[in-house]
């Protein structure tokens, strides 16, 4: 597969391509060229390290929104078993740009619920780039619902750039579906995982992400709101996104100082993109991990925990 | 109501013009809905209604709640709270000073009002929005209030009284303001859970985080006439969709058609209406024991 460079990449984009004309003219191939090959590719990678080492805040937010980022339902078949896409809200219609259904993982029976971005042009207009309407929240509340009666647990995986700003999502309740979503969340009677793994973004990402522990991803961003949308308003002019995105503190270490999250998954060298395989074994690590913990509280305690967690979010003084 | 009242609070583009918010200064005003020049003592007589047009113009929380309670009845509760700057935000200007400007200009309060009283003989918890307050936007302070009046009508076992008028959630302190929405749902949970009567009133403007969490979680659900309610922002939409958009909408009376709020009440009748409701979801004639 090849890559899209993003534009603090450009020295990597460089070597690759070098790297890359080179293997070709040596496939015929003196020691000399594979040799240089073999040096350059180490340099290679230790430029990525050292490049992603120091991501600022506007190059994570650039890079939760990749192209070649692994969306959900790259990751679904990398950790799950036997997943079984269920569809529709019952009321109005099937929203792509949230799938959900059951699987197992680990011999455990699970509800799964994400949002999709879709990569090619047909699969992106068909999942509207991953922004859900009303009745894409209402299919995840009845999935919800129907997890907390088979008493699975829920796996939800946060990936939009926000709910879809659209006449007809505002017509058929937009707010509504989001804040019915966070209030039944809130009270779920099982365990809730939420983890960031690409654009968290507002109250369409917040309408899926409320649980008992919440990961994000080493390379995401969760954010009231884009950077963009920030400039505009704040700045006035939407070419302030990167003071934005840097004002807003957005990526997932600004998250865990301001304990909002439990924890960073760490993705392979140069992110997730990079090595889909080895991210999803990172993830299922810390999903596995979290689940096994959840699973020994009982409903009480479990309730009590995530009241708590939501109860004491903000920071305020108090004279 | 009649009909050409109805067309003339519908009439979006007077409407969207209506920047002002609170009681004006002066002793003269001029009605954002019909440009009449209006007595500003009669116009406070009137709720601030446009005794014309019926144009409801933007009242502070000090004034709603004097609208709203019992006279004499009621008192400010949770006024301690203070914004601090978790991020260090600075956009254009700091956060700290943006702070400072809004606390001279709306009062030290922050975006929301807490308060205990009595409408029609019913002790009622209620959190009022002061939208002069940096657009009654919702950070931190405005989610920990609310989640203590809802507390308090927990534990005093009253109805909760909601009066959003919000841009949304508060930018500048980041991801925590988005927390809010989460925090403020979970504890419309507990009331729910607690059968207690939560009712929101959805005022000019209730859009984006408080509109998607608090503002739509009661159990009754009213606007007042005209208010601009909705998720997205309409040049949000705009920009997004690329057309024009239907002539009312995101007013309370589309939202009412197309079944989203319970009703559409004039600023004038609401305290009789509140009265009557909570005296309806209060009464309780089928308790069962155990």
């Amino acid at each position: 597969m090849s890559l899209s460079y993003l534009e603090f990449e450009r020295p990597i984009a460089e070597l690759t391509a070098k790297i890359d004309e080179l293997s070709q003219m040596g496939s015929d191939s003196s020691m000399d060229i594979a040799e240089e090959v073999e040096r350059l590719t180490a340099k290679r990678d230790k430029l990525i390290q050292q490049v992603y080492a120091k991501v600022t805040s506007w190059q994570v937010s650039q890079l939760a929104r990749h192209p070649d980022r692994p969306y959900f339902l790259d990751y679904v078949p990398l950790i799950f078993d036997d997943f079984q896409e269920l569809h529709g809200d019952r009321a109005f219609a099937e929203d792509a740009a949230i799938v959900g259904g059951v699987a197992r993982f680990r011999e455990q029976s699970v509800m799964l619920v994400g949002h999709q971005k879709g990569r090619d042009t047909k699969e992106k207009l068909k999942r509207n780039f991953g922004m859900p309407r009303p009745e894409g929240y209402r299919k995840a509340l009845r999935l919800f619902r129907m997890a907390e009666r088979f008493e699975m647990p829920v796996l939800t995986f946060i990936d939009t750039a926000g709910a879809w700003p659209g006449i007809d999502a505002e017509e058929r309740g937009q707010s509504e579906a989001i804040a019915r979503n966070l209030m039944e969340l809130s009270g779920l009677k099982v365990p809730i995982i939420c983890t960031v793994i690409g654009e968290g973004g507002s109250g369409g990402a917040l309408a899926i992400g409320v649980g008992d522990r919440m990961y994000m991803q080493e390379f995401t961003t969760y954010s009231v709101i884009s950077p963009e949308g920030c400039a505009a308003i704040l700045w006035r002019d939407r070419k302030y996104a990167e003071q934005a995105a840097e004002a807003l503190k957005p990526s997932a270490n600004d998250l865990l100082s301001l304990k909002l999250i439990d924890g960073i998954i760490p993705e392979p060298v140069g992110g997730a993109h990079r090595n889909v395989e080895k991210a999803a074994e990172l993830m299922a690590d810390v999903l596995d991990k979290t689940l096994a913990e959840l699973l020994t509280l009982p409903q009480a305690k479990l309730l009590e925990q995530r009241h708590k967690r939501l109860r004491q979010m903000g920071v305020y003084g108090e004279s | 109501m009649n009909n050409w009242i109805t067309r003339l609070i519908e009439r979006p583009k007077s409407i969207l013009k209506s920047g002002k918010s609170g009681a004006p200064d002066g002793l003269w005003v001029k009605c954002p809905g019909c440009a009449e020049t209006l007595y500003n003592k009669e116009l406070l007589r009137n709720t601030m209604v446009c005794p014309k047009c019926s144009h409801h113009l933007r009242v502070s929380a000090g004034e709603r709640a004097g609208q709203l309670f019992d006279q004499d009845s009621f008192e400010a509760c949770d006024t301690s709270l203070h914004s601090e700057d978790p991020l260090s935000f600075k956009d254009k200007k700091r956060y700290k000073d943006r702070l400072k400007d809004a606390g001279k200009k709306a009062g030290r309060e922050e975006a929301v009002h807490n308060y205990l009283g009595d409408i029609g003989g019913h002790t009622v918890s209620a959190t009022i929005f002061e939208f002069n307050y940096m657009g009654g936007s919702m950070g931190s302070v405005v989610g920990e209030k609310i989640v203590r009046a809802m507390e308090r009508a927990l534990e005093r076992h009253c109805p909760y009284l909601l009066v959003t008028a919000s841009g949304g959630a508060r930018m500048q302190e980041g991801v925590l303001s988005l927390m809010q929405m989460a925090k403020t749902s979970a504890a419309a949970n507990r009331l729910h859970k607690a059968k207690l009567p939560f009712v929101c009133l959805l005022t000019d403007p209730t859009m984006g985080g408080v509109s998607a969490s608090v503002a739509w979680l009661g159990d009754v659900i009213l606007a007042e006439p005209g208010a601009l309610i909705g998720f997205a922002g309409p040049r949000v939409i705009q920009e997004t969709v690329g057309e024009t958009l239907p002539e009312g909408f995101q007013r309370s009376k589309f939202l009412l058609e197309k079944g989203l709020i319970d009703d559409v009440i004039d600023r004038r009748e609401l305290r009789t209406y509140l009265r009557t409701l909570l005296t309806h979801l209060t009464h309780r004639p089928y308790r069962q024991a155990g």
